[in-house]
């Protein structure tokens, strides 16, 4: 697939509120559990006003694969990390390696965990059930023609 | 059983010992969970509380989570806190959100009781099963949000979740709270101030194990479909406004206090609105662990002190703003910020400086009395120095408000006793009394004082249900019914703000069996809901409550209202009486307010029958 048709879960922080329901529902969809500190996506919150939940981008070229020293990690076709838990060994080179900070260790067993979209129901389960829209799955062009709309909005509205 | 993490912990403070205890099923199916285990907790650790002093060693302070703490439940990730009140010497209690709850849920415990004293300024690390409790004369004097932060610097990892008291608490105001996540509070009875009588700064908790849930699959269905539903116009006016979106529809019905309730509207109600608050003050909407609705609204001073933050709700809004003729945003802003860092109840203070205002004005509190304050209605300056002062005890002012209006109004007498807003010696919450009787009635007959959270019975007045004028025997059975309902809202532990989404109490028995997999029926659910009152409710006859407590301050019978819009307002003491009376027929309670044996042996009370029943 072509990079550019790849979709992502983007996050609007004017519309996140911290709610964690990504995270709970992600536990879930992942492990089967509810244990928001198993999510593989996180909410981040930086006091007092900002708030914004970050996961895997499925970055051309990821730097994540490239610091793996087992070749343990793989990017697929649709832009999803792959991880083969037989030769990943927790070392965490990739979390250091990740801009980001959403490719993570396990908090039991020390392998690396990062979001795989939800592969096994088509789409990802936390835009789902964000309560504010504040998860978008869409193509990085699509997020930046809705935030030129946004930031042309509350231009005009300004004036 | 799941939902629950079957466990909880036992801290003796004076020894520095822990023991373990387990949550059986008998516990969780007649009790479900946060008041139903506080008040079942504090009944039995404090066999006679008329005994105890609440700021002693021998007080107990008790946290409790539900079965629903730590999943997925629509907004149900509260913690409660129990202890005998210091500000009223009953049955003390409060709930906070957050995502403290989840993470001590995750962290494998229910709850937490604490005994005894430290020696020395501590705080209670709970990392999973690593419990240590460390030294905090470090964190001594610090602020509330200054204290979360030094914590999680000093334990290494922001993900440890911090409820921590404030100056206040160290100093024992009575009005001093439990703050966590900066702006969620525990916020009534002076929990805060039993806190800091036990040399206790803070409980910070990681927790990295998984909640069991029975249906999870079940679960997870049941709750898109609530989430969705917490969309609708159940919930609108606290997703968009917050709760400040009353503002407006209690000084149309003439129920918004100002002036230390000397009136029900004000005449710069626009200015303080929650329209107003959305387009000028707030900065960010944020919601509690789990919670679809997200009503707190976050706010930030624009001329004066700028900069300030704080979270503005309804009732701090209205009773450090109108009920101290405060017509400003900004000053409410930083009012509400001096009181959630240094830790006291936004709506206690509020109502206290209300008093202490129109003490000023008539005379009774002189110049010198206020430490120089120019403590006139309207002035924001002298309402911040005020709320500094109380929540440091300092000079003469700060040392008579920290003690809370019923005492305060002892000590300064003078017939100020006659318009100390409370009841039960909790202040009032910003609910005018004359021109909604039935939120009166509610009020007043609540197990921890003058409480708009335990029957909710406000909204058959404000919806026009019934004459809210007026008081009649019927309007018992609308407190009954609600109180019932809320303790059981209040023990799952729920968000109140989610009632209007469930389309039966079978909905709520439902949610509780997909969490813990127990059958659960909506009528097995209500009964544990009448039981936990009712023992709650005991607690507080063996403090010494009886009928004569059950009444709402003189200002409710002797002064007409003059606005307009309900002139002349007042509830009628025979009125009162019955509508007294015909709620105790409801709850099966005796002319003077005591449970009948009869009554505590049908709920499976019969300790309680025993100690403290009556015949008839």
């Amino acid at each position: 697939m072509e990079s550019r048709l790849r979709k992502v879960i983007v996050c609007d922080p004017d519309k996140c509120n911290g709610c964690r329901i990504c995270e709970y529902v992600c536990s879930y969809v992942s492990e089967g559990v509810m244990n928001i500190k198993k999510s593989r996506i996180r909410v981040v919150r930086i006091e007092p006003f900002l708030n914004i939940a970050v996961t895997c981008r499925k970055c051309e070229d990821p730097v994540c694969v490239k610091a793996c020293p087992r070749d343990a990690l793989k990017q697929k076709p649709n832009g999803i990390i792959a991880i083969d838990e037989n030769k990943c060994n927790g070392c965490g080179w990739c979390v250091e390696a990740c801009p980001f900070g959403v490719i993570r260790l396990h908090l039991g067993r020390r392998k690396v965990i990062v979001c795989d979209y939800c592969e096994k129901y088509g789409s990802p389960k936390c835009v789902e059930y964000c309560p504010k829209e504040a998860l978008k799955y869409v193509t990085v062009d699509q997020a930046g023609r809705e935030l030129s709309k946004k930031a042309v909005k509350i231009l005009l509205e300004e004036r | 059983m799941k939902g629950y993490a079957g466990r909880y912990l036992t801290i003796d403070l004076t020894r520095g010992k822990t023991v373990i205890d387990r949550v059986d099923e008998y516990m969780a199916i007649n009790y479900i969970g946060g008041y139903g285990f506080g008040a079942r907790a504090l009944y039995d650790m404090l066999p006679n509380p008329a005994q105890i002093d609440p700021l002693s060693p021998e007080n107990v302070l008790i946290w409790w989570t539900g079965p629903l703490a730590g999943t997925i439940s629509t907004a149900g990730n509260k913690y409660s806190v129990f202890a005998k009140s210091p500000l009223t010497g009953i049955f003390g209690f409060g709930i906070s959100s957050g995502l403290f709850a989840s993470e001590l849920k995750s962290a494998g415990w229910d709850g937490i009781v604490f005994t005894g004293r430290s020696e020395k300024p501590s705080y209670l690390m709970i990392d999973d099963d690593n419990i240590e409790l460390r030294d905090a004369s470090h964190l001594w004097g610090r602020t509330t949000w200054e204290t979360e932060e030094m914590i999680k610097e000093e334990l290494g990892d922001e993900s440890f979740v911090v409820a921590s008291i404030g100056p206040a608490g160290e100093r024992m105001v009575k009005l001093a709270n439990i703050t966590n996540e900066r702006n969620r509070q525990v916020g009534r009875c002076g929990l805060g101030a039993v806190m800091g009588s036990k040399n206790l700064k803070a409980v910070a908790v990681r927790g990295t194990k998984d909640v069991e849930v029975a249906d999870i699959e079940s679960l997870l269905k049941f709750i898109a479909d609530l989430n969705e539903r917490c969309q609708g116009p159940a919930t609108e006016k606290y997703r968009i406004y917050g709760t400040p979106a009353n503002v407006l529809v209690h000084n149309k019905l003439g129920c918004l206090p100002s002036y230390n309730f000397q009136r029900g509207t004000f005449e710069y109600a626009e200015e303080v609105s929650g329209e107003m608050m959305l387009k000028t003050h707030v900065k960010k909407i944020i919601a509690c662990a789990g919670c679809p609705i997200a009503c707190d609204h976050v706010n930030q001073a624009r001329e004066a002190y700028a900069g300030s933050t704080s979270s503005v709700d309804y009732e701090s809004l209205a009773l450090l703003g109108p009920n101290c003729g405060i017509r400003s945003l900004d000053f409410i802003t930083k009012a509400v910020e001096i009181c959630d860092t240094l830790g006291v109840d936004t709506i206690s203070a509020g109502n206290v400086v209300g008093w202490a205002m129109e003490c000023y004005e008539k005379g009774i509190l002189s110049r010198d009395e206020t430490d120089g304050i120019d403590l006139r209605f309207g002035n924001g300056e002298a309402l911040l120095d005020a709320l500094r002062r109380l929540c440091l005890r300092e000079g003469r002012l700060g040392s008579l408000l920290a003690e809370g209006v019923r005492r305060a109004s002892q000590i300064v007498g003078k017939g100020s006793e006659k318009f100390a807003m409370h009841c039960k010696g909790l202040e009032w919450a910003a609910y005018e009394l004359r021109s909604l009787q039935t939120s009166t009635l509610g009020f007043a007959v609540s197990n921890r004082g003058a409480d708009y959270l335990r029957s909710g019975s406000y909204q058959v007045d404000v919806k026009g249900q019934v004459d809210r004028l007026r008081l009649d025997r019927s309007r018992g059975k609308i407190v009954y019914d609600g109180e019932n309902l809320y303790a059981i809202i209040d023990s799952l532990i729920i968000c109140k703000f989610t009632r209007g989404i469930f389309k039966s109490v079978d909905e709520l028995a439902k949610l509780y069996t997909l969490v813990t997999g127990l059958s659960m029926t909506g009528e097995q659910i209500i009964k544990a809901g009448e039981r936990i009152h009712n023992l709650a409710r005991c607690f507080n006859i063996k403090c010494g409550i009886s009928r004569k407590d059950d009444y709402p301050p003189p200002r409710a019978f002797e002064d007409p209202l003059p606005d307009d819009v309900v002139k002349g307002a007042v509830i009628k003491r025979e009125e009162y009486d019955e509508a007294l009376d015909g709620y105790y027929e409801c709850r099966g309670w005796n002319k003077d307010g005591i449970p009948t044996k009869r009554k505590l042996l049908e709920l499976g009370l019969n300790k309680e029958a025993e100690e403290v029943g009556v015949e008839a």
